[in-house]
């Protein structure tokens, strides 16, 4: 995977609020069509580091490029027209509407598409994430883990070429994790490239490929995510876990 | 037959109202805006009207032509130009910002076309009228004013729950951070908001400057009586705006019957009463 092209990168990515640092000079890669899985403790700067990838929060230093385009200054929804899909860790649905429309506005303007063409991706996405049954019903009335398959599918729907998912596994049953586990495979066999933070490290390793361990807002150990688990930092860390050797 | 005919015209002015409160709602609803100048940019495309009629010579309705996008395209500007800069956590600056707006129309109007109260002159359907027997007749300008609001707003209903610029609408008012994810310039979907309200304000206006006298200071007049309309019908439910329109015409006309001092009293007592019985309006948001 390092041989890919990078598709996205963070170099030296600061970011603070008052005195409080929640990234520091963070860098990282993604190739193109690689999983990548990043874990570390509640707080340690993994939603604000998809921010600062997505558009929400601007860096104070340090850049973000998005094949190769510097888009450190670019407007979040810039970002998502260019291939930058995102999903957040508490499901954000448009309540009023049905999912079918909750995808419909991300695939007529994050991916740019017609109107026939958007009903097509729209139908598509659902029926991959499982969501084709529940189309016309209002998202204000899903369940959790329906609520996050469309956290996922409405970030899908928009095209992305780099899908960022945020805790998407949890509050999961162990049979629903399973199964977006699945989805998000499948996702990832077919060309997209993912960035997965996630608590819920036995489904994170069955689909990435290399880990990154962020703590106060530092990435503090990267690499093949059996060898990370096993590292002593991540080991002070999470004291206990294991990685789930079957997975991996 | 004075009181049939009393509540008759008074759910035609219902009509009116319902027009005045149209594109406060359209404005709340997208972007949780309050617009303290809405009475006034009502008044400015009134007289915009009038100023297009005097200089061209031709109908008040057919001055729709020009008034509706100048109007829109004034909006547009407006939306993105300014009042995007002052929409965010806190509620007061918009509110502040509308009412300095407020205050610069009615006195560029009053600089414009001096304090002289204006009408505009429609001809023979002014006073032309339908008799339905029994002594009652509709006028045709109220009926045409009514016809209209029911046309607005069933056009507004059909953009926002069937077309794509409806969802758009929809989707940034639900969750405007989300929205940006998702590909939606926020700056340019509520600069359209305020585009497509404005052009409503001008039909409000154009027609309303047909049916009464009008001023550079009758604009919070016409704010009061569109907030009256929303509320009452319920906030972002624009078919509610038009019950709550003809609940306030009818309470007018009434309160006009019995006593011609009456009248504009009888709309706020109205108002308070439904405000007491249902605080969230009679028909609240009803979500699709």
């Amino acid at each position: 995977m390092t041989a890919a092209k990078t598709i996205l990168s963070m170099d030296m990515v600061s970011k603070s609020y008052g005195a409080l640092k929640v990234t520091d000079a963070l860098s990282l890669t993604l190739g193109e069509g690689e999983a990548l899985g990043v874990i570390g403790p509640n707080g340690a700067g993994k939603s604000t580091m998809f921010n600062l990838i997505a558009g929400g929060v601007a860096p104070d230093e340090g850049k973000v490029f998005f094949d190769g385009k510097d888009i450190t200054g670019m407007p979040p929804f810039e970002r998502c027209k260019a291939g930058i899909g995102r999903s957040y860790q508490i499901p954000h649905p448009f309540e009023g509407m049905t999912v079918f429309e909750n995808l419909l506005v991300g695939a007529r303007f994050g991916g740019d598409l017609s109107e026939a063409q958007a009903y097509d991706r729209c139908v598509a996405v659902l029926d991959q994430t499982g969501l084709l049954p529940k189309a016309n019903v209002r998202a204000g009335s899903l369940t959790l883990l329906e609520r996050k398959r469309l956290e996922m599918a409405r970030a899908l729907s928009t095209n992305p070429r780099v899908l960022l998912l945020d805790e998407i596994a949890g509050g999961l049953t162990e049979q629903e994790c399973h199964s977006l586990v699945e989805t998000i495979q499948q996702i990832h066999a077919s060309g997209t490239s993912i960035i997965w933070i996630e608590h819920i490290v036995h489904a994170l390793v069955a689909v990435v490929s290399r880990l990154i361990v962020i703590n106060f807002g530092a990435k503090i150990e990267e690499g093949e995510p059996k060898a990370v688990m096993e590292s002593a930092a991540v080991r002070e860390i999470y004291m206990g876990i294991e990685v789930d050797d079957a997975a991996a | 037959m004075d009181w049939v005919n009393a509540i008759v015209q008074g759910i035609f002015v219902g009509g009116l109202y319902a027009l005045f409160a149209t594109g406060l709602s359209l404005i709340f609803g997208v972007m949780r805006l309050v617009n303290i100048a809405h009475g006034d940019l009502i008044i400015l495309a009134a007289f915009l009207s009038l100023a297009v009629v005097d200089g061209l010579n031709i109908h008040p309705l057919v001055s729709l032509v020009i008034v509706v996008p100048v109007m829109a395209a004034f909006g547009y500007a407006l939306q993105r130009g300014i009042l995007n800069f002052t929409l965010g956590k806190d509620i007061l600056p918009p509110l502040l910002v509308t009412f300095g707006l407020s205050v610069i129309i009615q006195n560029a109007l009053l600089e414009t076309f001096s304090a002289d109260s204006q009408r505009l002159q429609a001809g023979a359907i002014e006073t032309a009228s339908i008799p339905i027997g029994q002594g009652l007749a509709i006028g045709v300008l109220p009926l045409i004013i009514f016809v209209t609001a029911i046309v607005v707003i069933g056009g507004l209903q059909f953009v926002f729950y069937q077309t794509t610029l409806g969802r758009v609408f929809r989707a940034t008012s639900d969750d405007a951070v989300t929205a940006r994810t998702m590909g939606i310039d926020k700056s340019h979907v509520f600069a359209l908001a305020m585009a497509l309200a404005l052009a409503v304000v001008a039909i409000a206006g154009v027609l309303m400057g047909i049916r009464t006298n009008f001023d550079p200071a009758v604009g919070p007049a016409r704010l009061l009586f569109a907030f009256e309309a929303v509320i009452m019908g319920g906030l972002g439910n624009l078919w509610g705006t038009l019950a709550g329109g003809i609940i306030l015409g009818v309470a007018q006309a009434i309160g006009a019957q019995i006593n011609p001092g009456w009248q504009i009293l009888a709309g706020h007592i109205a108002f308070l009463i439904v405000l007491v019985i249902r605080p969230n309006g009679l028909f609240p948001r009803i979500q699709g």
